[in-house]
């Protein structure tokens, strides 16, 4: 009898997985890839909006591997109903119909585009849409060891303003030991390389047209890849090599930018909270990467953590509730000061920045409204670009590939992608080869 | 069917049931699925359309398939072999009678018992052009023996990422070890014996008695191996992710960001497929080529 109880209830154990509703409440869950502190800020705000109101409880979830896992059960049919991925998967997500629009209940609930600094609206959107509301954003900047300058001889309070200047200061801040091998660099296009495929923008370029055509094969793209072999001949290949396979990992003190063997690098926001936690010496300054000579006002790249709806959600409703919750100027500062970054919103208020410990939030906050800030472009095989893009400046790191034959190797295999994609999106919308396969409805229900 | 057999068949069913629902579940059905999906363009979110034979088109187009095949090819044609000769000359010195055999014989096996993953973060240091042990002792001896030479990046060149990842494929041939060593004392002394009577030295009873008697044995690693090496993944996948460049880029791999990464399904099930053609395919050639060279129990 005992035994035949316990069985019982382990198997209402795995099929009730469905949380009840008896207090009378919509149990909603939200499924977040932070950790860490940044979960913490989130917790806090998901507690102060369960605290808020008696209708919903939203069930905060850090979730390793997002991205796969929230793709699955969305194909399964058993998402969560609130989840928070990051702005560059977003036209992916989007253009597979895994998104519920947001554009009707934003009108509803009164928020639009005045609302938020315009990149991070831009960034909510895909093919004139919107599919999510932001949570955090995180722009970078070109951040420096002002003791290292100081060292070289260079104004610590002076960074360099174009790319050539940038190059020139490299130079300068470079150091070798009296065997010639390194001690440490100025710059390094790829420490850490996070966003080779950004690069093109800094040389007065971008990714691609926007309607049918990868543009890297362009005078653009040509010296972003001649700027990154540039290094390689400077430095030494072998040289480069043996010193970085010194560098650790980035959340670590043998971070090359924390221990002190890269003098300056493109890094976000958060650096902040590493140099705190890894080198809390570290005298540091933040301000716009440079771009190329030319090009005016400042380039710069900006994600945002999004909020969105997967489709197949339960309770979309109350989901919405949640986000547009976030989305309130007071808890929206609350959740940017937990995380320590700036705000999305378009008005700050004005103990914003008094309370927040960032010393460079000014600077992230300021040009995130540059005419020239730019984000992961609105392409759904976006990570196929940047796959391309990376390998091949690997390749020209290595020395492997000239630059020119670097540039057409990533157009070809891009643009391929995107053709295919193309053809995706007419066989749509002509709905030829609907011949249906049935052992794949999952996904449509 | 007398009641007691019918009970009998059906008690039978019953204890295979979970197998069987697990066979057929979770082996057949994604495989049978994923056929089907290789016709069809599919990323799982949105629901398949059949195109035919397009993916398998589009995959001889594409330089990365090629790639991803040749990378694997150079691998198995290499790391086969390569482990098959060293796990039988290790069999067969710890097949020898000196003292303390079953000591050298678990030295021998315990690296293989390392999980994969711990294997891999290890090997990553090892082969750390700066600070690894590897180079440490290559650069000691290039430089003892005053060579102008500089021991290579390993990992971080594209010239010797596979061979390193072939080299620290003999640290696991512990598994194959242990199977010819098993194969080897199976073999009849007698045989030795009359070997010995007909004036056989060593190397004529190795080549003459050891070898053919152990074909058997050598024959099922050789298959193993074959699908083991064309479905290599999880070391090549945290060492290197496939770099520098391409030049690590297995098959498996190429398959996995097609599918995960890209959600391209389709593509990535057509890939599967002809990865399971290859594998039949070769299987078929080396009982093929093998017949008449594995001779089982002396018949």
């Amino acid at each position: 009898m005992r035994v035949r109880s316990v069985c019982l209830a382990m198997v209402m154990g795995l099929v009730g997985c469905g949380r009840g509703t008896r207090d009378g409440r919509v149990h909603i869950t939200y499924w977040e890839k932070w950790t860490g502190f940044e979960a913490d800020a989130m917790q806090r705000v998901v507690d102060r909006f369960n605290a808020s109101q008696t209708g919903i409880t939203v069930h905060f979830m850090s979730i390793s591997g997002i991205g796969r896992k929230l793709l699955m059960a969305t194909a399964g049919g058993n998402p969560p109903d609130v989840a928070g991925i990051w702005s560059s998967s977003l036209p992916t997500y989007a253009e597979h119909g895994a998104l519920v629009g947001l554009d009707e209940y934003c009108r509803r609930a009164g928020i639009g585009a005045e609302d938020y600094v315009p990149i991070v609206w831009r960034i909510c959107q895909y093919e004139g849409r919107t599919w999510g509301l932001p949570s955090t954003p995180g722009s970078t900047a070109l951040i420096w060891n002002k003791e290292m300058f100081r060292r070289a001889g260079l104004d610590p309070e002076r960074p360099p303003r174009t790319i050539e200047e940038l190059d020139e200061y490299a130079a300068r801040l470079t150091r070798y030991d009296e065997r010639s091998n390194l001690v440490h660099l100025g710059f390094l296009p790829t420490e850490p390389g996070w966003w080779n495929f950004a690069w093109i923008y800094y040389f007065g370029g971008q990714v691609w047209d926007g309607t049918n055509r990868i543009l890297y094969d362009t005078p653009a793209g040509l010296a972003m890849f001649r700027w990154i072999a540039s290094y390689t001949e400077r430095y030494g290949l072998n040289a480069l090599q043996q010193f970085s396979a010194g560098f650790g990992n980035f959340a670590s003190p043998q971070n090359a930018f924390l221990a002190g063997k890269v003098a300056m690098v493109l890094q976000g926001v958060w650096m902040h909270n590493f140099i705190e936690k890894y080198a809390p010496g570290l005298e540091w300054g933040a301000a716009p990467f440079p771009a190329v000579d030319g090009v005016d006002p400042p380039v710069v790249y900006t994600e945002a953590d999004v909020l969105v709806i997967p489709r197949g959600a339960k309770h979309a409703d109350a989901a919405f509730e949640f986000i547009r919750f976030v989305q309130r100027p007071e808890v929206m500062e609350e959740l940017c000061l937990g995380q320590l970054k700036a705000s999305p919103l378009r008005r700050v208020s004005a103990g914003f920045f008094a309370r927040h410990p960032h010393p460079y939030l000014g600077v992230f906050y300021q040009t995130m409204w540059s005419r020239r800030a730019f984000s992961t472009p609105a392409l759904p095989i976006h990570d196929e670009v940047v796959r391309e893009v990376n390998i091949a400046v690997d390749l020209v790191r290595l020395g492997q590939v000239s630059p020119e034959a670097a540039v057409q190797q990533v157009q070809r295999r891009a643009q391929r992608a995107l053709d295919r994609l193309l053809r995706q999106r007419a066989r749509r919308r002509e709905g030829v080869g609907r011949l249906s396969c049935e052992s794949s409805e999952v996904g449509q229900r | 069917m007398t009641g007691r057999t019918w009970r009998k068949v059906r008690n039978g069913l019953l204890f295979t049931l979970p197998w069987t629902v697990g066979l057929l579940g979770f082996i057949v059905y994604p495989v049978v699925a994923s056929v089907y999906h290789s016709f069809c363009d599919y990323s799982v979110l949105r629901p398949a359309v059949w195109i035919g034979l397009g993916n398998y088109v589009d995959l001889l187009q594409d330089e990365v398939f090629w790639i991803a095949l040749w990378n694997t090819v150079v691998f198995a044609v290499v790391a086969l072999p390569l482990g098959i000769v060293t796990a039988i000359g290790l069999a067969l010195l710890l097949n020898t009678k000196v003292r303390g055999v079953v000591v050298y014989r678990t030295i021998f096996f315990i690296p293989s018992l390392v999980p994969m993953v711990t294997l891999a973060m290890l090997w990553m240091w090892i082969f750390n052009g700066r600070y690894g042990i590897l180079n440490y002792v290559l650069n000691g001896v290039m430089r003892w023996l005053h060579l102008p030479w500089e021991a290579p990046g390993w990992l971080l060149d594209p010239h010797w990422a596979k061979p390193a990842l072939i080299l620290m494929g003999l640290w696991g041939c512990g598994h194959a070890v242990v199977i010819f060593l098993a194969g080897l004392q199976d073999i009849p002394e007698t045989l030795y014996e009359a070997a010995e009577i007909d004036g056989a030295n060593r190397w004529q009873k190795t080549w003459h008695v050891t070898l053919p008697m152990l074909s058997p044995v050598i024959y099922f690693n050789l298959i193993m191996g074959i699908i083991g090496t064309f479905q290599v993944f999880a070391v090549p996948y945290i060492m290197t992710g496939g770099g520098p460049g391409r030049a690590t880029l297995f098959y498996t791999m190429a398959i996995f960001q097609f599918a995960f990464e890209d959600l391209r399904m389709g593509y990535a099930s057509a890939m599967a497929v002809i990865l399971f053609l290859i594998i039949v395919g070769l299987t078929w050639l080396a009982t093929r080529v093998s017949r008449g060279h594995v001779h089982y129990g002396g018949l």
